[in-house]
């Protein structure tokens, strides 16, 4: 088994008044040890799609799969308390405002340490050294001081490197990235997603990179899943992006403004009924 | 005449230590008809300046003008008449128990109209919504339909000046392209002055004419899009925002 996740047959249903809503509908994909971008607008399912792989579908949400392995290792028969131990040691999840991730009234430093003695048996002061050294390598500079501060005293683009170190230093095999840069500005942007990036690299993880943005996912992922209305439509190589062959995928390209080719009119996209019925591609390696 | 005129302008929140400068002298001017972008980080006063103008921020100082007629402390109605904002989301900006029935017939009394029905049927059709739309209420409006709504809203005094908070940013890019070819499209109609504020640097291109680039409250460098277009910066944090995209 060289896939780090593979998921068949995916749903994710919600019972609503008007009957049942398909957030996601039958997707199969897997993870080796890549970087998978999964790239579609709101309301495409793929943040489900996220929480799904760690089975944190909230009730009323149903989420039902034909397989759902992790190294193999069979996912959906595990009970809540048994996906503890999966949930941030094995697969961890960056989420897109580190505002509410993070616990307001606790030290970051401390919350590091936190998510490392609950995953491994160290002592406190190990724990606090390797949370600094992690703090160190999410280029933090001044790591002793900022161990000592509150989520309130940290700007957004520290915040979300601190989530980083935080969802890093159970060292998981899997980190699923939800949005995780749409809350900051575009100069931080690339400063947390090469610290990411760099990570993912040199610890052979897989990296799920959950965004609405086609061009910063194919600057930062190997592959790309293109979704719409809850299924798979299109799946490339990353630096094949615009040699897209579905009409939805290029829509989305063409319906971004760019400074270096001005247009007077932007192109509009034209949703086809019919894509919402189509198979969904498969993204199984 | 310049649609807008600012001439030093300091805006700041608190006093004493606990005042912060959100703006520090910033100048530009728009003429009438023009269209002109402010870009910056989060936290470098673009926003504020268009709530200074709009008399939103209470504290400022220097002079602004709207089409050749100072501002004072307060604004009165006819300032309202010609400028408009529009703002980010979508989601907030509309009341969630008002029909777009309702916040535009409110509007429309407000400003002292008195063919509101007629009114509201030529502003739905002007924005691409169609009447169908007219007693829906924003639940039932997508976040695309409801910035239309918003736009709607802010066209119905019949103003000179639009402000534009970021119109964009909580759309998807198709939504996103749909509603900037219809602020082109306002814009080519009316003869409009749009004063827009973004982070994204390829949207201030499409619409804009002229850039200003903010930092720490001050305007670090102010430029045509061509020169953009062509990297022709003076500025190293210019050229770092340019990088990033």
């Amino acid at each position: 088994m060289s896939n780090l996740l593979d998921i068949e047959n995916l749903w994710v249903r919600f019972n609503t008044r008007n009957g049942v809503f398909d957030a996601v509908r039958g997707i199969s994909f897997s993870l080796g040890q890549e970087r998978l971008g999964i790239v579609g607008e709101s309301g495409s399912g793929k943040s489900m799609t996220g929480r799904a792989i760690l089975k944190l579908v909230r009730k009323p949400g149903m989420m039902t799969a034909d397989r759902l392995d992790l190294e193999g290792q069979d996912l959906l028969g595990k009970s809540e308390s048994q996906m503890r131990d999966v949930r941030g040691h094995r697969i961890s999840m960056i989420m897109q405002d580190p505002k509410f991730s993070l616990n307001p009234v606790m030290r970051v430093g401390k919350q590091i340490a936190e998510a490392l003695r609950l995953h491994a048996d160290v002592s406190k002061a190990e724990a606090r050294k390797r949370s600094i050294e992690m703090l160190q390598a999410v280029s933090i500079r001044d790591p002793e001081r900022v161990y000592r501060m509150h989520p309130h005293e940290v700007s957004g683009g520290m915040g979300q490197r601190i989530m980083i170190a935080m969802m890093m230093i159970p060292n998981p095999k899997i980190l699923i990235a939800d949005e995780p840069t749409s809350a900051l500005d575009v100069s931080v942007q690339m400063q947390v997603l090469e610290i990411m990036d760099k990570l993912v690299r040199e610890r052979g993880m897989g990296l799920i990179f959950i965004s609405h943005d086609l061009n910063l996912v194919s600057n930062f992922c190997d592959r790309v899943l293109i979704m719409y209305c809850g299924r798979i439509v299109e799946t490339l190589k990353a630096d094949k992006l615009h040699e897209a062959k579905h009409p939805y995928t290029r829509g989305l390209l063409n319906s971004l403004p760019r400074l270096e080719q001005p247009q007077d009119r932007l192109e509009v996209l034209v949703r086809d009924p019919a894509w919402r019925d189509e198979p969904s591609v498969s993204g199984l390696l | 005449m310049n649609g807008i005129d600012l001439q030093d302008l300091n805006v700041w929140f608190g006093d004493y230590e606990e005042r912060v400068d959100a703006v520090k002298s910033a100048t530009f001017s728009v003429p009438e008809g023009g269209s002109f972008g402010l870009v910056g980080e989060s936290g470098s006063g673009k926003s504020t300046i268009l709530r200074a103008i709009t008399g939103l921020a209470s504290d400022w100082s220097g002079r602004m003008d709207v089409l050749g007629k100072p501002l004072g402390k307060t604004r009165d109605r006819q300032f309202y008449r010609q400028v408009q904002m529009v703002f980010q989301d979508p989601y907030a900006s509309l009341h969630p128990r008002h029909s777009v029935d309702a916040v535009l017939s409110e509007t429309l009394q407000l400003h002292g109209f008195s063919d509101v029905d007629a009114r509201i049927s030529k502003l739905l059709d002007d924005v691409g919504l169609g009447s169908t739309f007219r007693f829906r209420y924003p639940h039932q409006l997508s976040g695309g339909q409801r910035q239309r709504v918003a736009i709607a809203r802010s066209l119905a005094a019949e103003p000179a000046i639009l402000l534009l908070d970021e119109p964009t940013s909580a759309l998807d890019v198709s939504v996103q392209a749909e509603i900037l070819n219809l602020l082109t499209d306002l814009r080519a109609e009316r003869n409009l002055t749009y004063l827009m504020v973004s982070h994204d640097l390829a949207v201030v291109g499409h619409i804009c004419d002229h850039i200003a680039v903010m930092q720490h409250g001050e305007i670090v460098e102010t430029l045509s899009v061509e020169d953009m277009r062509a990297r022709k910066v003076k500025n190293a944090y210019t050229e770092h925002l340019l990088a990033s995209i």
